[in-house]
């Protein structure tokens, strides 16, 4: 990063506090949550129902359409070439036998590329959305191992692989920094969302010093990759200056305005859609591909069908960097925290701002005399690190959950009870009040429900033949964010039916069904008479799907549209209606309708307003307010985490064999697609756990096990059947009362696993992921 | 080239180097088969040749000349979903959907295979006359079909309802 840069980051970050300050001073009732969303109260509707997911005929019948499917005319295929070094130039790029070959239409290298802007990276401006900074095949010069050196297209992808693998390239290799241990030499502190991750709060390693019992360890990390089982891709076509793309995106819009920066046209030239996605947890954002492929289409005049292969993946779309976390905890006896220190080093790269920020979950999980949290970072050679699945909290709380236990472990206490012990009844280090925060709540219910009482508190000592079993748990956390820029557009027609639009998305968190339930309740509407429209930059909002804040951001948007519906109903009624001066707070939908809210007989149907105003339709497009309520309260969901777990004496193999979730993240709005969602962010923290690593050659920088074959994830064998129970506590202050659930999942749950196979083993594993031979 | 794909005869020109899963994407306009790895470690493009289960990314399209195939698109007849369809839904079998056809193409023929009687890597008695579609039996089986949404829970259950007697939660072998 630009001094120029960290010196605007910094400049942001002092305003915002003052801001800040003002935001958490201010009164309730100023706040968009302050007054409960009706929607809360409603006790028998649609919302909290098990619904079956709207898009589930299309899906199991192979009828829904993703990025790589839409049939275009003149269509031609890309394929890509990667650079097989770090660092350096290029010295010599032979294209003529791939040019030669039959059915090739075009091969574009650095010498041919249309002139592009660099990528506005993310977190620079409100809709940038590059994975990196840097010019795509503008020059000679290699800044990663796998980075694209040129695009093949070709009439059928078997032509367009086989000229892309007669490429040949030869390179001025430079010195590069791929070793992580070699880079620590010159650590930063890292800054996260424009402010210091440095926190201190006393003097905590004085504290730590003379505490009476105290932990103080380092934990590791790897490197992970998303690994979505649909492949990066893109359908794209130019219309003159204008570009249509049919992407696997959580973020159109934001994809469509960091394209219209690069290739320098206006952002609504840029028309984007993503109707399904299968699935991102981080990914689907903006990377080379979309762009080179946008760029050969302009070049060929052709449209452009580009498809990643899975190695092709590993090569340009960043995944987790890796972590070093130190954490160490000052006790007394009685347990309560003196001390709490969680600091560390990351790796990320001189072209991204990605610092990947593990002490988010520190600063809000527990009461402490004092604290100090930091994260360093160092820079490497290497393809952008980014976004995985709650970045932060799931490797954070790998650390700091697990020191929690070890701690536990010293004091002879249970591990719950002494979290209990450490409970804060304010934000610890912010001081702001929780908005909703139920955590010993989950976990006495989730330890009953998983027989705790029946773990053996002292490790090694339950043996079923040639197995250890073992039990542990781990507190998730992810926070409740809701970005600015959510709006929606609500339009009812005269047959009673309305429609939302919002340029959200559905990657399989069951966002269009349960945003369906939600609108249907809200105005009072049977759900067949509600279409829930996304995943299409032209519709109103900056939505992303990450975060897991689109649940809020839709919630609220779709709230500003409600109020705008009802105002101009009120007004197209008139006083002829039963509904005659009354504001829109005073009415609610109900059986196709408004009703005055305290007298349910004042009712006109949507149909009845619409017919005597002789209007087919009303429409209004609202912007949902600025999300204030994350900096007056503390907002966070929260989790307890069960694992049992069975290891191998003999091979050291680890299984899982029970795991519970027990959460409480506001009101569940769709039982039955939450419980997909926490089951599977929980697998993926299986994963993370037991067998994934993204395996980099710290002497090539290059990524040395680039397929599904060599990268684990977790299969069918490996996933026991995970029960799941949440308290359903609204959290008042959240439209909906609700909280995002996307990321919570994968929270907490290595550190239940190695907590478990501790208290299996009597082993400690420090250093993920759990493989066998660090049991044996 | 001529193929059954779906009970309907297909009579195409391709280049000798397509795959059956390309072949069926590209050319035919049957996207329901998925590309996850095009390398045979992801399931997604299982589809059914005479009945048994493939990865047709692993498959090139001239070796399957003259045989039937079955994609995710033929397991609808014409009186609705398969009840394996209708079982996914009701479990919530997906997120994403991506991962989805394959593996109900997988567990179409995994269902067969149990009933012909071959046994698996967690089979007990590999001279049983019958094998039971327990859970390890069921979950070691559909292991070849990765789903990163983690809907494996609702995948067993789904094919548990379909196909087996029992419920399908039993004792997790080890």
């Amino acid at each position: 990063m630009s001094i120029v840069e960290n010196a605007t980051q910094l400049a942001q970050g002092a305003l915002q506090a003052v801001m800040k300050k003002a935001v958490e001073l201010a009164p309730d009732s100023w706040i968009p949550g302050g007054v409960p969303d009706p929607l809360i109260a409603h006790k028998h509707g649609l919302v909290g129902t098990q619904v079956s997911r709207l898009d589930g005929p299309l899906k199991v019948t192979g009828a829904a359409r993703f990025a790589a499917e839409f049939p275009l005319e003149d269509l031609v295929y890309a394929a890509l070439a990667y650079s097989t070094i770090p660092k350096g130039r290029i010295a010599t790029l032979d294209v003529a036998a791939a040019e030669a070959l039959p059915g090739v239409v075009l091969v574009m290298t650095y010498k041919t590329a249309p002139r592009l802007n660099p990528t506005p990276v993310m977190m620079t401006a409100p809709k940038a959305v590059g994975g990196d900074r840097l010019p795509v095949m503008q020059d000679d010069r290699i800044h990663w191992n796998g980075e694209p050196v040129a695009v093949v297209l070709a009439q059928t992808q078997e032509q367009a692989d086989h000229a892309a693998s007669l490429i040949a390239v030869t390179y001025d290799t430079e010195i590069a920094m791929t070793r992580f241990e070699d880079a620590k030499a010159d650590r930063k502190n890292a800054s996260f969302m424009g402010a210091p991750m440095l926190l201190e709060i006393g003097d905590a390693e004085t504290a730590l010093a003379a505490a009476p019992h105290s932990v103080d360890r380092t934990y590791r990390t790897p490197r992970h990759n998303h690994n979505p089982i649909e492949l990066h891709g893109a359908t794209l076509v130019w219309q003159g200056d204008d570009l249509i793309l049919h992407d696997a995106s959580q973020c159109v819009a934001h994809v469509a305005w960091t394209l219209a920066q690069v290739f320098g046209i206006d952002e609504a030239q840029v028309h984007v859609t993503s109707p399904y996605v299968g699935g991102g947890f981080g990914s689907k954002t903006l990377w080379n591909h979309q762009i080179l492929a946008a760029a050969a289409a302009k070049l060929a005049g052709r449209p452009v069908r580009i498809m990643l292969s899975r190695e092709g993946v590993y090569r340009m779309v960043g995944g987790r960097t890796l972590t070093e976390q130190r954490v160490a905890i000052g006790a007394q006896a009685d347990g309560h925290f003196d001390a709490l220190i969680h600091t560390g080093v990351v790796a990320m790269t001189s072209h991204n701002n990605m610092p990947e920020p593990f002490i988010l979950p520190t600063r809000s999980a527990y009461a402490a005399g004092s604290f100090l949290l930091n994260v360093e970072a160092v820079e490497l050679d290497m393809l952008a690190n980014t976004f995985m699945r709650a970045p932060g909290e799931s490797v954070g709380t790998f650390a700091l959950e697990s020191a929690v236990d070890e701690l536990a472990a010293q004091l002879g206490v249970d591990p719950i009870a002494l979290r209990e012990t450490n409970e804060p009844e304010t934000n610890p280090t912010t001081g702001t009040p929780f908005s909703s925060r139920n955590i010993v709540a989950a976990y006495r219910s989730g330890a009953e429900r998983f027989g705790w009482d029946k773990r053996s508190a002292t490790p090694g000592t339950r043996r079923e033949g040639e197995w250890l079993v073992g039990m542990g748990c781990a507190t998730a956390t992810y926070p409740y964010y809701r970005m600015p820029g959510g709006a929606a557009r609500l339009t009812l027609t005269k047959d009673g039916h309305a429609t939302v639009e919002i340029a959200a998305h559905e990657m399989g968190m069951g966002t269009a069904t349960t945003h369906t339930m939600v609108l249907a309740e809200r105005l009072g509407l049977p759900m067949d008479k509600v279409t829930f429209l996304y995943g299409d930059s032209k519709m109103p909002g900056t939505v992303m799907a990450g975060g897991s804040q689109q649940t809020a951001s839709i919630g609220a948007a779709v709230i500003a549209a409600q109020t705008a519906l009802f105002t101009e109903l009120l007004k197209l009624a008139g006083n002829d209606s039963p509904l005659a001066g009354l504001k829109p707070s005073e009415v609610g939908g109900y059986e196709g309708g408004l009703c005055k809210l305290d007298d349910p007989s004042a009712c006109e149907s949507y149909v009845s307003i619409l017919s005597r105003a002789q209007r087919d339709a009303v429409s209004v497009e609202a912007a949902g307010s600025a999300p204030l309520e994350t900096q007056h309260w503390s907002m966070h969901s929260y989790g307890a985490m069960f694992a049992e777990v069975r290891v191998n004496t003999v091979t050291g193999e680890v299984r899982v064999s029970r795991f519970l979730g027990s959460f409480d993240c506001g009101k569940i709005l769709n039982p039955k697609t939450a419980t997909s969602q926490f089951r599977g962010g929980i697998i993926m923290g299986l994963g993370m756990a037991l067998m994934e690593e993204t395996q980099f050659d710290e002497r090539t920088g290059r990524v040395m096990n680039p397929s599904l074959a060599e990268y684990h994830v977790p299969v069918h064998m490996d996933v026991p059947e995970i029960e799941v129970i949440w308290t359903d506590i609204a959290d008042p202050h959240a439209p909906m009362g609700a909280h995002g659930i996307g990321e919570i999942g994968i929270t907490g749950v290595a550190a239940a696993v190695a907590n478990a196979v501790f208290n299996a083993t009597g082993k400690r594993v420090r250093d993920l992921p759990i493989t066998l031979d660090k049991l044996m | 080239m001529q193929f059954t794909i779906n009970d309907r005869p297909v009579e195409v020109e391709v280049d000798l180097r397509t795959s059956l899963l390309d072949l069926l994407r590209e050319h035919l306009g049957l996207m329901g088969s998925k590309k996850g790895c095009n390398q045979g470690a992801c399931g997604a493009c299982t589809v059914l040749v005479d009945g048994a289960r493939i990865n047709s990314c692993l498959a090139l399209a001239v070796q399957y000349q003259g045989r039937a195939i079955t994609t995710v698109e033929g397991l609808a007849d014409a009186e609705g979903l398969h009840p394996l369809q209708r079982a996914f839904i009701a479990h919530d079998g997906f997120q994403c959907g991506y991962c989805t056809p394959g593996q109900l193409c997988s567990a179409v023929a995994m269902a067969d295979e149990i009933a012909r009687g071959i046994p698996s890597h967690v089979t007990g008695d590999l001279t049983a006359a019958t094998i039971a579609l327990d859970h390890d039996e069921l979950r070691e089986r559909m292991s070849g079909n990765l789903c990163r949404c983690g809907a494996y829970n609702g995948i067993v259950a789904a094919i548990a309802e379909t196909y087996a007697a029992a419920p399908a939660r039993q004792e997790e072998a080890a």
